[in-house]
C-alpha cells in the first residue's frame, strides 16, 4: 500500500509528572479503519489528540502527510448558551457549504429535519449524528471518530456504524476510531489496538456473533455489523501501573 | 438645539457603537466579561506612560493594554489558574502598578474623571477620525479572522485539527479589543468601556438566533442606546457616559418581557418548517 495518512511512532505525552500514554505506534492508511480500544485514561483521547496534530508527542514522532484533509469527531463538545447556533451554521464552522450539500450530508445520519433547530435543543444522539454529518461533509482523507456512538440508542448505533463503513468505501478515507467498549467493534475494522497507557495488543478483531455473552446482550439479531476482539492479554498491570510480563 | 459639538458626539458614540458589538459578542461567548475591565485597568498605566513621554495617548494606552493581553495570552498556557483569577491578577496589579507610576511622575497632572467616564461632549474632529479610521481597521480584521476565531470560539481543538489557526486568531482578537479600549477611553471612559462591550451583547442575545444575526443586532442596539442615551443626558442634564448605559440597561429590561410573541419573532418557527418537507 502507498504511504500512511498519519503515523506515529513510538509517541508519548508526559503531563503532571506522568507519562498519559507511552510507546504508540500507529499507521493508519487509506481505505483502513482502525479502532483504538481501552478502559477510561487509557489514553486513546491523547493518543488521538497527537494523530491530529493537536498535541505533540514528548517522545517520538507523528508525521501527518501534506495536503490532506483531516475532520474531528472529538469525545466531548459543549457549547455555550451565551451563543446562538443553528445545526446550519454549525454546518458551516470550518467551511461554507452549499444548503443541498448540507440537507443530504445530514440525511445520510438522519437529521436533516433539524437544519434549523438549536444545537442546544437536540438530544445527544442527534447531537452526535450532527458532529458526524459534520465531520464528512467536507469528503475528508483521514477521519478522527472519538467514541462517535456515545448516547446513540441501538439501532442508531448500528445504522452510524455502517455509515462509517459506507463513508470508507465511498469516499475512500483512512479512520481512526475510538471506542471506550472492549468487546463490540466493528466487524470490518481493519486493525485494533488495545490501549493502556501503553499498547496492550493489536491485531484483527474476530467474528463472535454466536458467543452467548454476545448474544445475551444483543439479543440474536445476528447482525453482522458487530464483531469481537478477543483480548489477547500476555501481562498483567500491576496495581502501581508498572506492567508484569513474566507469564 | 443641534450644535456642533453634538453632531461630533453623535458620530463619535456611532462609530465606537457599531464596533463594540460584534467584538462584545465574542466577548460574552468566550466568558471573557472580565476581559473588557483587565484591560481598562491597564489603560491608567497606558496614559501616565503617554504623558510620561509626552506620547500619544491612544497609542501608548493601545501598547500597554495590547501587552496586557498578550501576557494574558501567556499566563494562560503557563498556569493552572482559571480564566477570572488571571484577569484579577492582572486588573488590580497593573492598576497597583499605574498609580505608583503615576505617584512617582509628580509633574504630571490628569484629569481622572475625564479618563474614568470619558467626556464625549468634548471629541473635536481628529477624535472622530480616529474612531472611525480606527473602527473600521478593527471591523476589517473581525471580518478576515471571524472564521477560525468563531471556530476556535466553539471548540479549539476541533478548529485546530481541522486546519484553521483559531491560536493565532485569539491573538488578533484580543489586540481589537485593546484597539477599542484605546479609542474608546476619550469617549466613554476606562470605566465604562467594557459595558458598551457586554450590554448590546448581551441584549441582542434575547432577540437573536445566529451568531452573525447576534453580531448585527448588538451594533444596531448600541447606535440606538448611543442615540438614546445623548439625547437624554442633553434633556436631563446628566453626565452622558452613564446615561448611554443606563439606557442600555433599560433595553435590555424590555428584552426580557416576553416579546418572542410578537408575530416578528415567529418567523424562524415557519424556516424550520418548511425545511422538514
Amino acid at each position: 500500500m502507498k504511504n500512511s495518512l498519519i503515523e506515529l511512532n513510538n509517541c508519548g505525552v508526559f503531563r503532571n509528572e506522568k507519562w498519559l500514554v507511552r510507546g504508540v505506534s500507529i499507521k493508519v492508511f487509506r481505505e483502513q479503519i482502525v479502532t483504538l480500544i481501552g478502559p477510561n485514561g487509557s489514553g486513546k483521547s491523547t493518543t488521538a489528540k497527537m494523530a491530529l496534530g493537536i498535541l505533540k508527542p514528548d517522545e517520538g514522532t507523528n508525521l501527518i502527510q501534506n495536503n490532506i484533509k483531516i475532520s474531528y469527531v472529538p469525545q466531548k463538545l459543549s457549547i455555550d448558551w451565551s451563543l446562538p447556533l443553528r445545526v446550519i451554521d454549525f454546518m458551516n464552522l470550518i467551511e461554507k457549504n452549499e444548503i443541498t450539500n448540507i440537507v443530504d450530508t445530514l440525511s445520510i445520519t438522519g437529521i436533516e429535519h433539524l437544519l434549523y433547530q438549536d444545537v442546544r435543543n437536540l438530544s445527544g444522539g442527534e447531537f452526535q449524528r450532527l458532529l458526524m454529518a459534520r465531520a464528512i461533509i467536507k469528503k475528508p482523507d483521514f477521519l478522527v471518530l472519538d467514541e462517535p456512538v456515545q448516547g446513540v440508542d441501538y439501532p442508531g448505533e448500528i445504522a452510524l456504524y455502517k455509515t462509517i463503513q459506507d463513508i470508507v468505501k465511498n469516499i475512500k478515507c483512512g479512520i481512526l476510531l475510538i471506542s471506550h467498549n472492549l468487546h463490540v467493534v466493528m466487524s470490518q475494522t481493519d486493525h485494533v489496538i488495545c490501549l493502556n497507557g501503553h499498547v496492550c495488543c493489536s491485531g484483527a478483531p474476530k467474528s463472535i456473533i454466536k458467543e452467548p455473552e454476545y448474544i445475551k446482550l444483543f439479543g440474536n439479531s445476528m447482525d453482522p455489523t458487530l464483531a469481537f476482539y478477543e483480548h489477547d492479554h500476555d501481562h498483567k498491570h500491576l496495581p502501581d501501573g508498572s506492567i508484569d510480563h513474566s507469564h | 438645539m443641534f450644535e456642533d459639538f453634538l453632531f461630533r458626539a453623535f458620530f463619535a458614540g456611532i462609530g465606537l457603537a457599531i464596533i463594540t458589538g460584534p467584538l462584545g459578542c465574542f466577548i460574552v461567548w468566550r466568558r471573557l466579561s472580565y476581559f473588557g475591565d483587565t484591560l481598562s485597568h491597564s489603560a491608567l498605566l497606558g496614559v501616565v506612560i503617554g504623558y510620561a513621554l509626552n506620547f500619544n495617548i491612544i497609542l501608548s494606552v493601545f501598547v500597554i493594554s495590547g501587552l496586557i493581553s498578550l501576557s494574558l495570552l501567556y499566563l494562560q498556557k503557563k498556569t493552572n489558574l482559571p480564566n477570572d483569577a488571571l484577569l484579577g491578577l492582572l486588573a488590580h496589579s497593573v492598576l497597583a502598578v499605574g498609580l505608583v507610576t503615576l505617584g512617582l511622575l509628580s509633574f504630571i497632572r490628569i484629569d481622572l474623571m475625564g479618563l474614568l467616564f470619558g467626556d464625549i461632549l468634548s471629541v473635536n474632529f481628529n477624535d472622530i477620525l480616529i474612531v472611525w479610521i480606527g473602527g473600521a481597521i478593527v471591523l476589517f480584521l473581525l471580518i478576515i479572522i471571524w472564521r477560525p476565531l468563531f471556530a476556535g470560539t466553539v471548540n479549539l481543538e476541533l478548529a485546530k485539527a481541522e486546519g484553521l489557526r483559531p491560536e493565532f486568531a485569539n491573538a488578533i482578537f484580543t489586540l481589537l479589543i485593546a484597539a477599542v479600549i484605546a479609542i474608546s477611553i476619550k469617549i466613554v471612559g476606562i470605566l465604562l468601556i467594557t459595558g458598551l462591550l457586554i450590554i448590546p451583547a448581551s441584549i441582542s442575545r434575547n432577540l437573536s438566533t445566529t451568531p452573525i444575526q447576534m453580531a448585527i443586532i448588538a451594533s444596531i442596539v448600541g447606535v440606538m442606546s448611543v442615540i438614546l442615551g445623548l439625547y437624554s443626558s442633553i434633556i436631563w442634564n446628566t453626565s452622558t457616559g452613564p446615561t448611554i448605559l443606563s439606557v442600555a440597561l433599560i433595553i435590555f429590561l424590555i428584552t426580557l418581557l416576553p416579546l418572542k410573541k410578537l408575530p416578528i419573532f415567529k418567523k424562524q418557527t415557519k424556516l424550520s418548517k418548511t425545511a422538514n418537507k
